[in-house]
């Protein structure tokens, strides 16, 4: 392996726990996926030698062979068209979408036959497909680098759409996803590859769950992928004006734990959902929803979303004023009908 | 291989002429006298199964059926080169290529009855669900014959468009990552000379679509697509050449499409009923039969047998097709994933309420 891990231990069970980056810990899901099951293999676009743009796959070439990790031609719909005739054939095609917005020439495959086929033949074929995805801004990416396109794929029936925040949750979810008899989009945050937590590669995460990240009384904060830590951001500044701030963690967009959102936005009686993408049509504006109808008798306010413009993403030197930060999430916090109303334009 | 060994022939070989008449070939041999004989079975029966189900669209038992009328040869070549472990990824014009393949007329026929999106399970006999989306099913035939020759396998893989297909960028990414993997599939398209009303000419203006093959490096051969002899022999070598590591080939049949696209097109808004007549001359039935007659092969009593088991064929699926299925509302929430979500479920609950309700109602609606 050529990634560089900090303060790496293994423990008496082999389990890897240390700290390291998301892209540490999204690489060690694959070296351990490959290592553990045969039909597992990673293919895409400069995935080998290079070990991808952002160096998800450093490694895996070299260390398990061209067999098991390769190149493909440049061509979307051909590394997607191709995943489901080897998931039909036996295999667990693991494959990378370069960026958010190149993974667009393979949606007909995505949407009409990997999220499909198993319902076609009742059951008779799956898609143990696991199609990972760059999303995302915030690092200063150029146009077609920085979309959020989960919308698209969580509209879609068949297919599992999951979005980690932390390198645990990357590792996890990563090894639940490969392990899915079902096809799962794998949505990538960007700009958390080189965010850094502990990671244990013994905790398993299920799919279709949503995670409790911080307790709170007052409201709770729904947010996923790069949104979550200035979901917790927001949080804290909140708590230092005296406001506890509840943060969940969606992370899976499709399905949708509604047990836990309801139950955590019931227990505080006011909600505000954050996602960069825009909101019109959006993962958030379903998420605000679905809390409604669970939660109206018990809610406050209206619940509030914060959500990246209606806009396409924004250029580099513009995308601060696109994405959400922890201000926007404040205000949407502050206008959820208190009772102890901070007077008109308070100091922050 | 030299670049000339990747280009196909001027014109397409044929073993049977038009009249019946075999015609030699320095590099194709005549398939021997007992496939024939299977392959003239399958003419008939796949021209009693055409019919049949186009008589059953007219009477609303099928929602549309796209007939292969005319392109038997192809259908009944294409069944028959593959050997027990290879697999057939078909499109929705080549049912008799799956009924080939041992599915039966009325499992065939579901995704056009409207029973189900498809009525067989593939492992069984081999054949991948019937594609409509177009070109997309090349690339699931190529990612299944990489599986294969990761695995060792000997499985060949063969893939059929139409002449359509071949103007999608499906058409090329799988071409392309065929030769470049180097993988066992042998694409095969059914040149009809029409997508829906479009003409081959506004598809292409490479010489023919054959041609298409050594721009990726891989050999191209053009086939008379109406003598099942020939296509018998041209994708039968492209087969064993892949099977034994030779890589993928593309093999084009010309043929035509003797009737509209489906029941629901009016073909004599493009094209002129001379242009239909003529190529009654060259049907791949009587062709074949012509030539089975001369060399002895059939008989007054044979053509009988054939003709009573291909009635039977059509008997059982006009049964089958007449028969109303007992649908499961609940098969609408159950094959979407391998495990149901809370929301399928509560969705299915929803609608079980609504069938319970509606069971209690004459009107079945809201009271």
């Amino acid at each position: 392996m050529t990634i560089a891990h900090d303060d790496i231990n293994i423990d008496t069970n082999r389990h890897v726990v240390g700290t390291m980056t998301m892209a540490a810990a999204l690489n060690r899901a694959l070296a351990d996926a490959i290592q553990e099951d045969p039909g597992v293999v990673v293919f895409g676009e400069d995935v080998g030698a290079l070990g991808g743009v952002f160096r998800i796959t450093d490694g895996l070439a070299e260390r398990f062979g061209e067999d098991r990790c390769f190149d493909t031609p440049l061509a979307e719909s051909g590394i997607i068209g191709t995943a489901v005739g080897m998931a039909m054939n036996g295999m667990r095609p693991v494959v990378e979408m370069q960026f958010d917005a190149f993974a667009l020439p393979a949606f007909e495959q995505v949407v009409s036959h990997v999220a499909k086929l198993g319902n076609r033949t009742r059951g008779g074929v799956r898609m143990p497909i696991v199609i990972r995805i760059p999303f995302g801004g915030g690092i200063g990416g150029v146009e077609h680098h920085c979309d959020s396109s989960e919308a698209y794929y969580a509209h879609t029936p068949g297919l599992t759409v999951v979005a980690p925040s932390t390198p645990q949750d990357a590792y996890s979810l990563l090894r639940a996803a490969i392990a899915s008899p079902d096809p799962v989009v794998f949505l990538e945050p960007k700009k958390l590859y080189w965010s850094k937590g502990e990671v244990d590669t013994s905790i398993t995460a299920d799919l279709g769950t949503a995670r409790v990240v911080r307790e709170g009384t007052d409201v709770t904060v729904l947010a996923y992928a790069a949104m979550v830590p200035v979901a917790l951001e927001a949080a804290e500044i909140a708590a230092s004006e005296g406001r506890s701030v509840q943060v969940i963690d969606v992370r899976s967009l499709s399905p949708f734990d509604d047990a836990t959102v309801t139950a955590a936005v019931r227990g505080t009686g006011r909600a505000v959902v954050v996602a960069e993408a825009p909101g019109y049509v959006s993962v958030a504006g379903e998420i605000q929803a679905r809390v409604f109808e669970r939660c109206f008798e018990y809610l406050e306010a209206p619940v509030r979303r914060v959500t990246g413009f209606d806009t396409p993403f924004a250029p580099p030197k513009l995308e601060h004023w696109y994405l959400p930060d922890a201000d926007r999430i404040l205000d949407a916090i502050d206008s959820l009908h208190w009772d102890d109303e901070p007077a008109e334009g308070a100091a922050r | 291989m030299q670049h000339d060994d990747l280009l196909p022939r001027d014109t397409p070989v044929a073993l049977i002429d038009e009249h019946g008449a075999a015609v030699a070939d320095e590099r194709y041999a005549m398939p021997d006298d007992d496939t024939l004989l299977r392959a003239y079975r399958g003419l008939v029966e796949g021209r009693r199964i055409n019919d049949q189900a186009y008589a059953l669209v007219r009477q609303g038992r099928l929602a549309v059926y796209p007939s292969s009328h005319g392109q038997e040869a192809c259908q009944v070549g294409a069944s028959l080169v593959l050997g027990e472990h290879d697999w057939l990824f078909p499109t929705y014009r080549d049912s008799v290529a799956v009924i080939g393949c041992g599915v039966s007329p009325a499992d065939a026929m579901v995704l056009l009855k409207g029973d189900w999106h498809s009525g067989y399970d593939p492992a069984e006999h081999r054949v991948a669900p019937q594609a409509t989306p177009l070109a997309t099913q090349l690339l699931h035939a190529v990612g299944f014959a990489q599986a294969a020759k990761h695995r060792g396998e000997d499985t060949v893989v063969l893939a059929l468009c139409g002449d359509g297909a071949t103007s999608e960028g499906d058409f090329h990414e799988a071409m392309n990552f065929a030769a470049v993997f180097h993988v066992p599939v042998v694409f095969f398209v059914q040149n009809n000379e029409f997508a829906i009303s479009v003409p081959l000419s506004r598809q292409t203006a490479a010489p023919s679509l054959a041609h298409k093959a050594i721009g990726y490096g891989m050999p191209g051969q053009r086939v008379d697509g109406n003598d099942v002899a020939a296509v018998l022999a041209v994708l039968g070598e492209a087969v064993e050449r892949a099977r034994s590591g030779g890589g993928p080939s593309l093999i084009e049949a010309h043929t035509y499409r003797m009737q509209a696209h489906t029941n629901a097109d009016d073909d004599t808004r493009y094209r002129e009923r001379d242009e239909v007549k003529a190529w009654v001359a060259r049907d791949p039935l009587s062709r074949m039969r012509a030539h089975l007659l001369s060399r002895g092969l059939l008989d007054d009593a044979a053509e009988e047998r054939l003709a009573a088991g291909a009635e039977s064929i059509a008997s059982a699926l006009r049964d089958a097709l007449n028969t109303d299925a007992d649908l499961d509302p609940e098969d609408l929430f159950r094959f979407v994933t391998a495990d149901r979500s809370t929301q399928l479920e509560e969705q299915w609950q929803l609608l079980r309420g609504e069938i319970e309700r509606s069971s209690l109602t004459d009107a079945g609606g809201h009271r």
